[in-house]
């Protein structure tokens, strides 16, 4: 569920950026201020681990698909919220630039989706508060698994929402819910019992590994509640404010919702040479507002909505650009023969 | 993703890149990142119906490509190979949003396809602008440049150990996985049991590994820090680089380059 920059407006990108360096910058801190220097080496192989466990695929019997660990969780119950956060945000740093997971943009979205709200909200508010000092098998299983669950469901909301308030899909929020949520059910029932198995698999073998995340757990308390509450007004003030600056995809869908879309707005922000065209749009009022002014003028200055323009334009652009690289590629191949 | 080992094989062609010696590649990494931020925000920034404006910012991928001696078609299978997610949400659009915008003689355009073409355009630019960043910087220059412009040193040295150890752990990853294939036959023997246990050995051989490493770097006189790597200086170059390229963008960005193009070409046309 990594979100793409295609999908995500600047406004809604830089937010996201702010709220993901803050938990960075946070959890650094607080790493520093431990001074476990067993933790470094730890973490970057722990970090390399996650990412070989992400490609190594296992079936899921009686679908025909297959599944693989996400890792935040597991992370957090086996390093502590802060490293395991730091180290889910360096997996996802290194998938952004290698492998174009996402995008550089997208980036804080992504560190936020799968690794602020697994390891620093999920873990230290729902896991720790549930999970209590001595867990029984069963009471461990229930725990995990539903930790999991919400951490995907949380995930796969934020997703949606910040795709909503970019604008720049138009894929309703209440049809996109419906296609997410139950997906990431699904994914968060697998990453629940992987990550379960996992755990007890090494409860078994060295038990002792599993004490860091237990140690940690004091302290972590008031690193949840700063994060919670930074996180809360950053997402409240600024997601909110620009969903509502740009009124396209939440309220949009709020007013398809009530289904009180405004009549005299539509007909003032129209052009004429559009009415006719229209039937099929009375419920979607704003798709008008952005469409490009160029095009509108030179339809209105023709008078039958033509694009030639823009696409020979298009066209001419695309020779040019072809013909620099030609250009470039060739001064290069001079310059590199006399060095060769 | 197919494969581990076609994943690695990856990485590591991306990563070789980064040794090229051209003056793209000797330019100070910061410039590259600024650069690429200034073009990135710019691309994103365009309302949900724009394509031709987007078309002039091929550009810059395209130029620092050919200047920098990257190969093109690798890079752009891999641009092609990467957007799933963004192509899936945005071939919704076509369904959502039938408004005519646009009339190409007999041919009429809804609203959803123009924004599904503008979020693949979009996506072919972002995509391209961070690969490049990647092959022509290096992941090692591109952490070093974060740091100075802010990020904290702990967050750096876990990019680093993270890069670093990446190779041997996602090859032995690899070699685990490969094994566990040729012990199973047909779905059994793949399933959660097996996958688990591997996992668990897995990690606990990378638990290892990290207190033999902690050792070493002990024995090697590790003392919580790196020592800080040269660096490079933001000369002259660097800032007429990052100046013209995010001078081309915001301008860019203002003006429909392909637009102006287009009246200019057919007004000269009858």
């Amino acid at each position: 569920m990594h979100m793409a920059d295609a999908l995500l407006s600047p406004a809604v990108g830089a937010t996201m950026w702010a709220v993901s360096a803050g938990g960075v910058a946070l959890t650094s801190a607080r790493l520093c201020r431990e001074r476990d220097d067993r933790l470094a080496p730890l973490m970057g192989v722990l970090g390399g681990f996650l990412f070989a466990a992400q490609m190594i695929n296992f079936s899921i019997p009686g679908t025909g698909s297959s599944g693989h660990l996400t890792g935040g969780l597991l992370l957090a119950i086996l390093l502590g919220p802060s490293a395991a956060f730091l180290t889910v945000a360096s997996v996802l740093v290194v998938q952004a630039f290698f492998f174009a997971d996402g995008g550089l943009l997208a980036l804080g979205c992504n560190i936020f989706n799968l690794g602020v709200i697994p390891a620093l909200l999920v873990y230290p508010l729902c896991y720790l508060r549930l999970i209590g000092p001595a867990p029984g098998p069963r009471r461990e299983a229930a725990v995990t698994m539903s930790c999991a669950l919400v951490a995907m469901q949380l995930g796969a909301l934020c997703v949606v929402l910040e795709t909503a308030a970019s604008g720049i899909s138009v894929l309703p929020l209440d049809k996109f819910l419906f296609l997410m949520q139950p997906i990431h059910l699904a994914i968060g029932l697998v990453e629940g019992a992987v990550t379960l198995a996992v755990v007890s698999f090494l409860r078994k073998a060295r038990p002792e590994l599993l004490g860091r995340g237990e140690r940690a757990r004091a302290a972590s308390g008031r690193l949840a509640l700063a994060g919670v509450l930074i996180c809360a007004l950053l997402v409240a003030g600024g997601l909110s404010r620009f969903a509502s600056e740009k009124p396209d995809g939440l309220e949009w869908s709020v007013a398809k919702a009530s289904g009180a879309p405004s009549l005299a707005e539509r007909r003032f922000g129209l052009p004429a040479w559009l009415g006719a065209l229209q039937k099929r749009t009375a419920w979607f009022p704003e798709y008008q507002a952005p469409a490009p002014a160029a095009v509108t003028q030179t339809g209105t200055a023709s008078g039958k909505g033509s694009g030639v323009p823009g696409v020979v334009g298009t066209v001419v652009t695309v020779v040019l650009v072809v013909g620099a690289a030609a250009l470039l590629r060739r001064g290069n191949r001079e310059s590199a023969t006399p060095e060769a | 993703m197919a494969s581990v080992q076609g994943a690695l094989l990856d990485l590591k062609r991306l990563d070789r890149l980064a040794g090229g010696d051209t003056p793209l590649h000797r330019l100070d990494p910061r410039a590259k990142v600024l650069a690429t931020l200034v073009f990135i925000v710019c691309v994103v920034s365009f309302g949900r119906y724009e394509i031709s404006a987007l078309i002039p910012f091929f550009i810059f991928p395209v130029c620092l490509v050919s200047s920098g001696r990257l190969p093109a078609r690798y890079l752009a299978a891999k641009v092609a190979l990467v957007a799933p997610f963004a192509i899936a949400v945005g071939i919704c659009n076509p369904l959502f949003d039938r408004t005519v915008l646009l009339h190409l003689g007999p041919l009429d355009v809804t609203g959803g396809w123009v924004s599904f073409a503008s979020i693949v355009v979009r996506t072919a630019l972002t995509v391209a602008a961070a690969l490049v960043l990647t092959a022509l910087t290096g992941f090692a220059s591109i952490c070093r440049a974060l740091v100075s412009l802010g990020m904290p040193r702990t967050f750096a040295m876990q990019l680093l150990f993270l890069y670093r150890y990446l190779f041997v752990l996602a090859e032995e990853g690899g070699r685990a996985a490969r094994a566990r294939e040729l012990r199973s036959f047909g779905r059994t023997g793949r399933g959660l049991a097996s996958y688990a246990s591997l996992l668990g050995h897995l990690l606990l051989r990378t638990w290892q590994r990290a207190e033999r490493m902690h050792m070493a770097m002990l024995a090697r006189g590790y003392a919580g820090t790196f020592p800080a790597a040269q660096h490079g200086s933001f000369g002259a170059r660097e800032f007429l680089f990052v100046l013209f390229w995010s001078a081309l963008c915001i301008i860019l960005r203002l003006y429909n380059g392909a637009e102006i193009l287009g009246t200019l070409v057919t007004g000269y046309l009858p």
